[in-house]
């Protein structure tokens, strides 16, 4: 690894990561009996992109619905931007920054691209119900500047052409563009993606490559990914965690990870 | 040719977030407003009042209350009859307590009791979904209907134990009771429900419509982006039974003039149901035309025959009503099951392409 200091390194394309944004220490997740996550530790950097792996059923999502807080752990703790994060609803945790997309896309069928993107930025708004009533003036400026702001991400993630369209009728690949679309509009400090590429063919991967390195370089955004295209994987992320039956068998750059003997035994197998 | 959009640009956000981004929309409705506030009054017959312009528009007001949490916010309720109960009888109290009271202010009060009625009858909605939140509005129907028929306080111990309007005056003018002519009470309505119906519009169509849209929608995914489902849920029963409340105001003040308890029961909540269902979930415009259909259909089939001098006992009539009206439900329902607002907004777009689709 490249010096891996308290502040934090320089990746080998020169870009500049910080110090700890988030922490999970010593996290278990348990379900009645199952053990979904069992004591697993990792950071993520700020400006970091962390790819998350492992076989199916290692517990990556679990491990994503803990640090959006969809779950809460049964043991161990989330140390988020300088403080152990109290039990808090995953609302309450959107609005400290985290946004999310998920592994089945979970878009709101019933409305336009463009309403799905503004619910985004649900978090910024703030005018009260008696002033939407009225609509004139405070509501209605308020809906015009995040406007603004959600045409920035309709740009940046090329689908101007199809805002005005219900989501229910796109094809997948551009439900996935607008969910992520969703969840840049928001602002997000931490980005996380479920399997942003599931289900996609060659020429949508790279498209959505592009779109996670933009992000990540243009806005800042530190982004936690789960994928399973291991080449996308190895090219994209600074750091990877590997998991397998709910224990992290893996932690480093991707050189280091493929290296791995575990990982390897993991993926391919081994002889009992 | 009559819907071509060409040559509309939109230069700023403002305008395309305007209300009709389409020239001709505007030019529709204002015809509408024009026919209700102006050419109606003139022409309507007292007939014509009381049994479709009045009805119509209280039903369509309920319909659009419930539309609100059931189209918008995806939570079911049955109980939309028993919670215009509460708005009559909250208005028949404060009009007899305070008789110098303004009935403006008196009905648009009335849909707060409701409100926090609704806002109580809606806190199961944040553990149970679907058929089961239903069954528990279900229980709110059985209760408040039951409550109606046995506080006495709520009839002022009449002896019928029904609820009688009594005349009001607004600036000298007879508005309500046996008094007032159906001219004002036509425009006393109209004006109530042109001002919801706005203010409903505004609400549905920013943020909160958004926050009800994504509860409605996808649930798990909208408490993750940051909406409060609590929160979300609550206020859409509150606004909601608002404006159901606000309704029964006027479905007993403005238009039967007297109420019996059973004139709130089950078939009323299945009835605004029905309305909101042919109209279209999640659209405004559709409860109106959803209102338009279910209380003007029987109206219309009643005159036919005599029109065509056909002799029919009424007795036939009657059931032939219920069997026509039956099977265009059913009809309207598969050829299309979003409602007639889908329907019109389907006839819309193919005519702004028209005549040349591709």
């Amino acid at each position: 690894m490249n010096d891996m200091t308290h502040d934090g390194y320089v990746t080998e394309d020169g870009r500049q990561i910080g110090g700890v944004m988030m922490e999970m220490k010593n996290i278990t997740l348990r379900f009645g009996g199952v053990v979904a996550i069992k004591d697993i530790s990792f950071d993520i950097r700020e400006g970091e992109i962390r790819a998350i792996i492992g076989p199916n059923g290692a517990g990556k999502s679990s491990m994503l619905n803990v640090i959006s807080g969809f779950y809460t752990p049964s043991e161990g703790e989330v140390w988020y931007q300088g403080a152990t994060r109290p039990m808090m609803k995953p609302y309450e945790i959107a609005r400290q920054g985290v946004a999310r997309t998920f592994q089945n896309i979970a878009l709101f069928e019933g409305m336009t691209v463009l309403d799905n993107v503004m619910t985004g930025r649900l978090t910024k708004m703030k005018s009260g119900l008696l002033s939407q009533a009225m609509w004139w003036g405070k509501a209605q400026a308020e809906e015009i500047v995040n406007r603004e702001q959600v045409e920035k991400v309709i740009d940046f993630l090329e689908i101007q052409n199809i805002r005005k369209t219900p989501v229910g009728r796109l094809p997948y690949g551009l439900k996935k563009r607008v969910e992520l679309a969703r969840a840049l509009a928001a602002e997000p400090k931490l980005l996380l993606l479920d399997e942003p590429m599931a289900g996609m063919n060659v020429e949508e991967k790279e498209d959505m490559s592009r779109f996670i390195l933009d992000v990540n370089d243009e806005f800042g955004t530190t982004i936690a990914l789960i994928e399973h295209d291991m080449g996308v994987v190895m090219d994209l992320s600074d750091r990877v965690v590997v998991m397998d039956y709910g224990k992290k068998i893996g932690d480093g750059t991707p050189e280091e990870v493929r290296n791995n003997q575990d990982v390897i035994d993991a993926y391919l197998g081994v002889a009992h | 040719m009559l819907y071509r959009t060409a040559g509309q640009f939109k230069t700023s956000y403002k305008k395309d977030q305007a209300l009709f981004p389409v020239r001709q929309d505007a030019t529709l409705l204002a015809l509408i407003l024009g026919l209700a506030w102006i050419v109606f009054p003139f022409m309507a017959s007292e007939f014509a009042f009381q049994t479709l312009l009045i009805p119509v528009l209280v039903y369509s007001l309920a319909a659009l209350g419930l539309n609100i949490l059931t189209g918008f916010a995806g939570q079911l309720s049955l109980g939309t009859g028993a919670f215009m109960g509460v708005g009559a009888y909250a208005c028949y109290k404060m009009i007899t307590i305070f008789p110098e009271m303004n009935l403006i202010v008196a009905v648009l009060l009335s849909g707060f009791f409701s409100s926090i009625v609704g806002v109580a009858f809606g806190l199961p909605s944040l553990r149970i979904k679907g058929f089961y939140l239903a069954i528990a509005t279900l229980a709110a129907q059985f209760f408040l209907v039951w409550m109606f028929e046995k506080v006495g306080w709520l009839y002022n111990y009449s002896n019928t134990g029904a609820i009688q309007v009594p005349n009001i005056d607004m600036f000298g003018v007879a508005v309500a009771g046996p008094l007032a002519s159906s001219v004002t009470k036509y425009y006393f309505v109209l004006f109530i429900v042109t001002v919801v119906t706005v203010v409903m519009i505004n609400l549905t169509r920013g943020t909160q419509g958004r926050i009800w849209k994504a509860t409605r929608d996808m649930d798990i995914a909208a408490e993750l982006i940051g909406i409060n489902l609590l929160k979300s849920k609550l206020t859409a029963f509150a606004v909601s039974s608002y404006v159901v409340g606000v309704s029964g105001a006027l479905f007993v003040f403005l238009w039967r003039g007297a109420a019996e308890p059973n004139l709130f029961d089950i078939s009323l909540s299945f009835r605004v149901l029905f309305i909101a269902i042919i109209g279209g979930l999640g659209s405004i415009m559709g409860n109106f035309l959803g209102a338009i259909l279910i209380v003007a259909l029987p109206v219309v089939l009643n005159i036919l025959p005599e029109l065509f001098g056909i002799e029919i006992a009424s007795a036939t009539v009657e059931h032939l009503n219920i069997m026509i009206i039956g099977s265009l439900i059913i009809f309207f329902l598969i050829i299309e099951p979003h409602g007639l607002a889908r329907l019109w907004a389907l006839i819309r777009e193919k005519l702004i392409i028209w005549p040349f689709p591709h």
